[in-house]
């Protein structure tokens, strides 16, 4: 009998990922961002959730893919990661889905360097991959960024 | 299980509470040996701990305890008098107590521990008690009046100390023998014991603590879930509010007037439990000095002032290790050992001062020491050594700028490393800590008079006053506490108002140069105004409708942030930003407007750092004025401007009047001089380039008598003895104070002396000489060499 885990399924640029759920709070709908200026590109904004300021994550600049069309507004997951409440955003959430600890499998060695300092590894679920976020990391601002940011 | 969870958990949270206060009644006591209360106080904890443990099943804490216990029923009862070596170990009995109260708080038991040496000290202080010399008559004359003495309260002794009695039997023989002694002595002055035996008789403490009750333990984190509750009832009562703007109903808008007070009020009595007086963390003071100073060999006094003063339980937290370092420090480096004090002419016991008040919304804590103050020469010395500053920096250092070098990380300047500190680690520690809770450390020497060092916190991290502020469409919140004042310029002005040194923006505000920060600029959200600006005074941006000039104060410095628009202010709830932004030093933290949307607070530290103009013309100047103060040399405020050479020159700000901004045009030709009409008299104006003799351009005649064709001129109008003239300089650059810094011998007339001021090389003027030039019947020397030639 194999160990299962469950994932919150998300999407970004068409690619399935997932979160543990319990690391997950709960998904809210996307509302005004306070933008900040001199913050890391990846930082969206703060948001208002309920009184406590969170600060809001594009997870597609996290992870280096593609901007989002503007056409598609995003979701905000809202994390419990190292780093406190966090909100990230993804395109589209998608189900919670129960895996078999046996499908899953380690990053293969040519995804970019950046994906794979993110994502711990892929469940080979069926018709897909779902790629497992390493929910820390993908909470952290990159340090690359951060230089950036000055 | 629980419940006896629980009590051991009282137990543990209130012995540790008994314990500071047993500290510093120990260390009182050394110095009021006499002082039945401080004894009678020490006594009780003792016993209280005591009889917990013993109910609880914690022996060994017990055992401890009670041989403390009965060396403190001799001290009370004056068998024995106080001396050091008692106090150390009685202190030293205290932190075994601790180290058991930590071991039972982390694994539930005492540990396995080895108390026979203290306990033998203990008894053996307790019975050798070689009785002092004057305590020992009074006690054996009181042992020879022992039979006739029992009579008169036999009853009343036994319930005071037969608790004791039994509990004590297995642990130690000595006190028990002591004990009958113990009950003569207490039966013979029983006035002085009444407020005692009730505390004394109860077995449990529980019972005892009657003070307590009026008192709740409340888990800190309740406290803030209810803070940030709170503060979401204040954003949903304004929403509530808006709408009752629009409405008639009367029954609404009273509703919701209530509801305003009743929040207002809610809000603030939330914001008092979070309060905590300072005394909590000094408590434990008295301890530490002394510790600190019979570790080297010192006296030390110390003396606390503002122990009531409140402020948040957070920031007392904070403060708790930086504030614990400066009264380590200050006993161990600052005061002297007693002899050193004694041929410096000094009291051999040193002052330590701790001073708490509020001021400004703030609340400043001050850590002073009489010791011999801070070898300066030393401190530089050692930065330059550990590489922390280079040779040429520390030669110019002024001695405020190198006191506060000892905050740089890396730099001790103790002769040799102690346990208690010169390892060089501490004070830049200190610093970070202080400043994260955004407040400010600053640090002034003496030599042979001592060390102060001065904290500057806010009173409270949770709610501040603030203005909002919008730039670039977004909202921002200035703390109030760093507000000085509002400066709008409109139309003309607000042309006319902004005018440049070196690319850099001022506003003269009552005719003292503010250094101006854009906003937009800091925060990369606007265009970079100041890049259009060069030498020449020229407007950033072309003209604005309206610049709004928020003017800032940060640690002494003043700026004028230009923001868009400046709104009202308001209480804002601090929202901390979370590790992902902290490492932005111009933000404080966010708030919650009440439209729910999110503002950011500027950080005005940071704001003045990241915009390095702020930080280099005003610190110097800052730092000069301070140097000047402490070598107690004559202060001269100096108005700073160059010549048309670009050369510094200054004047006595005594001798002038007013700054003013004279249009060419209005400058008139009058005999061989350019005058003007001022404030309805004639005002006669002097080139600077002109009132000094300049070997080399010698100005012509055509010169001297064209009218100036630029559109401005900048114009110190100064007065002296009764006669004022304008002197037309090239740019106003700062005002400056000025000591006795090395001057060296005039290059030509009209010039007092060369001096360095603000580090560059600035010539002082002759004012009087210079208006003697321009004396209408006596044409200057240049002038009449000029004349000759044409």
């Amino acid at each position: 009998m194999s160990e299962t885990r469950q994932f919150c399924s998300f999407y970004l640029d068409h690619l399935l990922f997932g979160i543990e759920s319990q690391k997950i709070q709960e998904v809210v709908a996307y509302r005004e961002l306070r933008p900040v200026p001199l913050a890391p590109a990846s930082v969206s904004g703060l948001m208002n959730l309920r009184g406590q300021v969170v600060v809001a994550l594009e997870l597609r600049r996290q992870l280096e893919l593609a901007e989002r069309p503007a056409a598609v507004v995003p979701v905000c997951l809202i994390v419990r990661a190292e780093l406190g409440t966090v909100c990230l955003l993804a395109d589209e959430v998608g189900n919670v889905l129960e895996v078999e600890e046996e499908t899953f499998e380690p990053a293969p060695e040519t995804l970019s360097p950046r994906l794979r300092s993110v994502i711990l590894g892929v469940h080979k679920l069926e018709g897909q991959l779902m790629h497992v976020l390493d929910t820390d990391r993908a909470c952290a601002i990159h340090a690359a960024s951060l230089a950036a940011a000055g | 299980m629980n419940d006896s969870d629980d009590i051991v958990k009282e137990f543990l949270v209130e012995s540790h509470e008994n314990l500071d206060r047993l500290d510093r009644d120990l260390v009182d006591l050394e110095k009021h040996p006499s002082d039945k209360e401080i004894l009678a106080s020490i006594f009780r904890t003792i016993h209280t701990i005591k009889g917990t443990s013993g109910f609880l099943g914690f022996g060994k804490l017990e055992a401890v305890t009670h041989v403390g216990e009965s060396l403190l029923a001799r001290l009370r009862d004056g068998q024995l008098s106080l001396h050091p070596e008692l106090t150390t170990a009685l202190l030293a009995m205290v932190d075994a107590v601790r180290q058991m109260l930590a071991r039972i708080e982390e694994a539930g038991n005492e540990g396995e521990r080895d108390d026979q040496k203290l306990i033998a000290t203990l008894t053996r202080l307790g019975q050798s008690a070689s009785p002092p010399p004057t305590p020992a008559p009074e006690a054996s004359s009181r042992a020879h009046l022992e039979p006739p003495l029992p009579e008169s309260s036999p009853v009343e002794l036994p319930p005071e100390t037969a608790t004791p009695i039994p509990l004590d039997v297995s642990a130690a023989k000595g006190p028990v023998q002591e004990l009958p002694r113990t009950v003569v002595e207490l039966s013979s002055e029983p006035p002085a014991k009444p407020p005692e035996p009730p505390e004394a008789s109860s077995p449990q403490p529980a019972a005892g603590q009657s003070a307590s009750e009026s008192t709740i333990r409340v888990d800190v984190g309740l406290l803030d879930q209810l803070m940030n509750l709170v503060g979401e009832l204040v954003l949903a009562r304004n929403q509530i509010l808006q709408f009752t703007k629009h409405t008639e109903e009367t029954g609404l808008v009273t509703a919701g007037q209530r509801l305003n007070l009743i929040a207002s009020e809610l809000q603030e009595n939330v914001m008092k439990t979070r309060m905590q007086p300072i005394g909590n963390v000094w408590g434990r003071f008295p301890r530490t000095v002394r510790d600190v100073a019979l570790a080297c060999g010192k006296q030390v006094r110390i003396q606390m002032q503002g122990q009531e003063t409140e402020l948040d339980k957070t920031l007392i937290e904070a403060i708790k290790d930086p504030m614990t370092h400066l009264v380590r420090n200050a006993v161990d480096h600052g005061v002297e050992s007693p002899d050193a004090r004694r041929s410096a002419g000094k009291d051999p016991v040193g002052v330590l001062q701790l001073r708490a008040f509020h001021e400004g919304g703030q609340v400043n804590i001050e850590i002073s020491d009489d010791g011999s103050g801070l070898n300066l020469a030393k401190v530089a010395q050692k930065a330059v050594q550990k590489g922390l500053i280079s040779a040429d920096q520390a030669a110019r250092l002024s001695e405020r700028e190198a006191a506060n070098l000892v905050f740089l990380p890396g730099l001790s300047t103790a002769e040799k490393v102690t346990n208690v500190s010169g390892r060089g680690v501490g004070m830049d520690v200190v610093k970070t800590n202080i400043e994260r809770i955004g407040g400010t450390v600053d640090l002034q020497s003496t030599p042979g008079k001592g060390t102060s060092v001065k904290i500057k916190i806010p009173l409270t991290l949770a709610i501040v006053p603030a203005l909002m502020v919008t730039s670039a469409g977004e909202r921002y919140a200035i703390p109030q506490v760093s507000l000085l004042e509002l400066v709008g310029l409109d139309g003309e002005q607000a042309r006319k108002g902004v005018e440049m040194i070196h690319g850099v923006p001022v506003y003269r505000l009552r005719g003292r140069l503010l250094p101006l920060v854009y906003l937009k600029q800091v925060l990369k959200t606007g265009p970079p105004e100041s890049a259009v600006a060069d030498d020449a005074p020229t407007l950033p941006e072309g003209g604005f409708e309206r610049v709004n000039i928020v003017v800032l104060q940060a640690d002494g410095r003043k700026f004028g942030l230009v923001v868009d628009e400046i709104s009202d202010t308001e209480e804002i709830v601090v929202k901390p930003l979370g590790r992902h932004l902290k490492q932005i030093s111009v933000y404080a933290g966010a708030t919650i407007m009440g439209d729910g949307k999110v503002a950011l607070i500027m950080d005005v530290l940071g704001l003045a750092q990241s915009s390095s103009i702020v930080a280099e013309t005003h610190e110097r100047a800052r730092a000069e004025q301070e140097q000047a103060r402490a070598d107690g040399a004559e202060v001269q405020k100096l108005v700073l401007f160059s010549g048309r050479s670009g050369s510094r020159m200054a004047v006595p700000l005594s001798m002038l009047a007013r700054l003013e901004n004279i249009p060419g045009a209005d400058v008139e030709r009058s005999g061989n001089q350019w005058v003007t009409q001022y404030r309805g008299q004639i005002l006669r104006l002097i080139r600077i380039s002109h009132a000094l003799e300049e070997r080399r351009n010698l100005p012509d005649s055509n010169d001297i008598l064209t009218l100036p064709t630029s559109a401005n001129l900048q114009v110190l109008v100064l007065e002296d003895q009764g006669r004022s003239f304008g002197l037309v300089v090239n740019q106003i650059l700062d005002i400056v104070e000025s000591g006795s810094g090395p001057q060296s011998a005039p290059t030509r007339s009209g010039v007092l002396y060369s001096s360095v001021i603000a580090e560059r090389v600035t010539e002082l003027l002759d004012v009087a000489a210079i208006l003697a030039t321009g004396e209408p019947y006596e044409p200057i020397p240049a002038r009449a060499a000029s004349a000759a030639r044409s």
